[in-house]
């Protein structure tokens, strides 16, 4: 009898194509993703004389750089000289090596971590790679899916495979019961407030107990997005009805008799009884309250209900320094109540919570009510921004005060033109923090959809139960 | 690829953890073509480096003569974690930095390094700390990094054991690129994924 095995040792050993000493596998990698800022591996693949292996394995979309406004004029919306360069590179490297593309006009464009789930490109057990190190969301449907640099992505175009060293494993278990307006943005970014932006290093997180389990396939998404902002390699939620009901029909999903093969191949994924994991964290999810960032790294959370810390009483000298330079980037002092901060910006979209349910989560909270502040909606493909708006979604944005937007990275990596000017303090649903993330200067709290939207009708900080309580 | 065997080069203390690929190189650098003419060096930790009128911050430690010419940075944990940006080692090598010690890495970053042919060292962060506190005391002082060994010697002569995986190790030496190391392995790959796409034909 072979011994039990976790979900990721399943999918790890199912793609080892042969090892060599010293514990590297080299791994056959199922599913790719390219963006624009994919350039310079495609540009280092030609200078090689090389093209890509397996064209059908490949899949581009541009997202990273394009505008969000005035869509329908094409390119020439694109205002940078660069940006524009880029788009247009993408097209023409996937036309060069005969890969599908998904460009600024296709009905289907959208965030690559987005449309992969919708596309069902992205299924359980699958190798999924991206050079971006937010490609962890895929593993919500129980593949393994991480992210690259320039170098490896154009190893996985040119040879379809990758070495690897196996990485360890970390269980995160999340337990009891969500409270009322607790999302899958609060549970991880109390996870990584717990555990620390380097607390995965080296491991893939796989996010159990009954918390993650009754999150939605969106919550779940969520959730393995910011695995990264914990360190991890990647993260993974076990497979389960609700990701084959997901998936059941989609574009790229197994049909026919090929389904019925599929879906006995995925029920067989979720990890043994009694698999050992190289490390285990428990958090009771009953415990949790919506949650948003004060400093400038995602470890630097709190529940809406707390108060900026005083750097002097944190864990060690690297957590005092950082929190006592973050405090002075953010302009913030200790002891303030988070529910004080005033918010001048807000920003709902990303890869991270920009799915359907975050947009009906913010919509929830602002209707019949006006922004206060200048606000944005990106969607997180064109095909939700329809759906959107057959809800009817795009109407309360837009009577609220709320720019309705296409759909792209947006101020998330403001890449794109998205910025936030400097000084001025946004309410984001985006996953970092990072100081000059969202332009130079701009100061970023995250939070989930509903408190963005909270920000957006009080001007601060606030703890949307108050708000959803009153309707 | 260049072969990394030792390296001899002053050092830069840079006391800080968790230093992002955001700030390392900021986005909107990204977009830039990189070329032998046109190095990534101007964009290195830029709104660390330079004020909003274009200007370099005294203060910053790459600004501070010693350190111009560093070829190895000592840094705090966690270093390089977020973006995948491979544009954050592109920075790092313009500007002459061929290895960088800190008591750990972001994964992505790690790998980008090595992919390079820049050896990321591992060190305790204890020992980090001591590296500093001898390269602020002597500023413009040599550390010697000798990867066969698998030593970092200090300014006092003391040499400092880390440890690499031995396929990394031989990789920088050799300066091997991944790639080649894939391709002598082409019948095996072809066999897999004959054998794997049989059993999940919609995948072929």
């Amino acid at each position: 009898m072979t011994a039990p095995r976790t979900l990721f040792a399943k999918i790890w050993d199912s793609h080892v194509i042969t090892e060599r000493p010293g514990g590297d596998a080299l791994l056959h990698i199922d599913r790719n993703f390219v963006h624009e800022g994919s350039f310079h591996a495609f540009g280092a693949l030609a200078k090689d004389g090389r093209r890509v292996r397996k064209p059908r394995q490949t899949f581009a979309v541009a997202d990273h750089y394009v505008p969000t406004v005035n869509r329908e004029r094409g390119l020439a919306a694109v205002e940078d000289d660069d940006a524009r360069h880029m788009i247009g590179l993408l097209e023409e490297n996937c036309r060069v090596n005969g890969l599908v593309h998904y460009g600024m006009a296709d009905e289907r464009q959208g965030i690559v971590h987005v449309i992969g789930p919708e596309l069902g490109i992205t299924q359980p057990g699958l190798t999924i790679t991206c050079g971006d190190s937010h490609t962890s969301t895929h593993g919500a449907l129980g593949a393994y899916a991480f992210g690259t640099g320039a170098s490896q992505l154009k190893q996985i175009l040119a040879t379809q495979c990758l070495w690897m060293k196996r990485p360890q494993t970390l269980r995160v278990s999340v337990n009891g019961r969500l409270a009322p307006g607790v999302t899958g943005k609060d549970v991880v970014l109390a996870i990584i407030a717990n555990i620390g932006t380097a607390g995965a290093t080296g491991h893939v997180i796989e996010f159990a107990g009954n918390a993650i389990r009754g999150l939605t396939i969106e919550g779940r998404l969520t959730v393995c997005n910011m695995a990264i902002e914990a360190g991890a390699r990647a993260g993974m939620i076990a497979p389960d009805d609700a990701v084959y009901q997901y998936l059941h029909g989609r574009e790229y999903a197994p049909k026919g008799a090929d389904w019925d093969r599929a879906l006995a191949q995925w029920r067989a994924l979720p990890g043994d009884d009694g698999a050992r994991f190289d490390r285990e964290v428990t958090l009771d999810g009953a415990q949790l309250e919506p949650m948003l960032t004060w400093g400038t790294s995602p470890e630097e959370a709190l529940p809406v209900s707390g108060r900026i810390p005083d750097p002097q009483t944190l864990g060690d000298a690297d957590k005092r320094a950082h929190a006592a330079q973050a405090l002075a980037y953010m302009d913030l002092k200790p002891g303030m109540a988070l529910t004080d901060i005033r918010i001048d910006r807000a920003f709902i979209g990303s890869c991270t919570n920009g799915r359907i349910e975050d947009l009906r989560a913010a919509a929830a909270v602002l209707k019949g009510r006006k922004t206060m502040i200048p606000a944005w909606v990106s969607p997180g493909s064109t095909p939700l921004k329809a759906q959107a708006e057959a809800e009817g979604l795009d109407r309360i944005f837009r009577d609220a005060g709320v720019e309705w937007r296409a759909s792209g990275c947006s101020s998330c990596a403001a890449m794109n033109g998205d910025t936030v000017p400097a000084g001025l303090r946004c309410a984001s649903t985006s996953n970092r923090n990072f100081e000059g993330r969202q332009g130079k200067g701009a100061r970023t709290h995250l939070m989930s959809p509903a408190m963005a939207a909270a920000a957006m009708v009080t001007g601060r900080v606030t703890d949307v139960r108050q708000l959803l309580a009153g309707n | 690829m260049q072969p990394f065997t030792t390296l001899t080069a002053v050092a830069a203390p840079f006391d800080m953890a968790n230093i992002d690929t955001d700030r390392i190189i900021p986005v909107r650098f990204l977009r830039k073509l990189r070329s032998a003419q046109a190095g990534y060096d101007p964009y290195l930790f830029h709104d660390m480096r330079f004020d909003a009128r274009g200007a370099e911050k005294p203060e910053f430690v790459l600004n501070q003569a010693p350190y111009r010419r560093a070829g190895i940075l000592v840094a705090g944990a966690n270093f390089g974690c977020g973006s995948s940006r491979e544009g954050a080692v592109y920075a790092l090598l313009d500007s002459g930095i061929r290895a960088v010690i800190a008591p750990s890495f972001g994964d992505i970053h790690y790998a980008n390094e090595l992919q390079n042919g820049m050896l990321p060292v591992t060190l305790p962060e204890e020992i980090c700390r001591g590296l500093r506190d001898q390269l602020q005391a002597r500023p413009g002082a040599t550390l010697t990094i000798d990867l066969p060994a698998q030593t970092v010697t200090d300014t006092a002569g003391d040499a400092h054991p880390f440890m690499i995986d031995p396929v990394y190790k031989e990789r920088l030496l050799k300066g091997l690129d991944d790639i080649g190391l894939v391709l002598e392995h082409i019948p095996a790959i072809e066999s897999f994924e004959q054998r794997y796409h049989a059993e999940r034909p919609w995948l072929a």
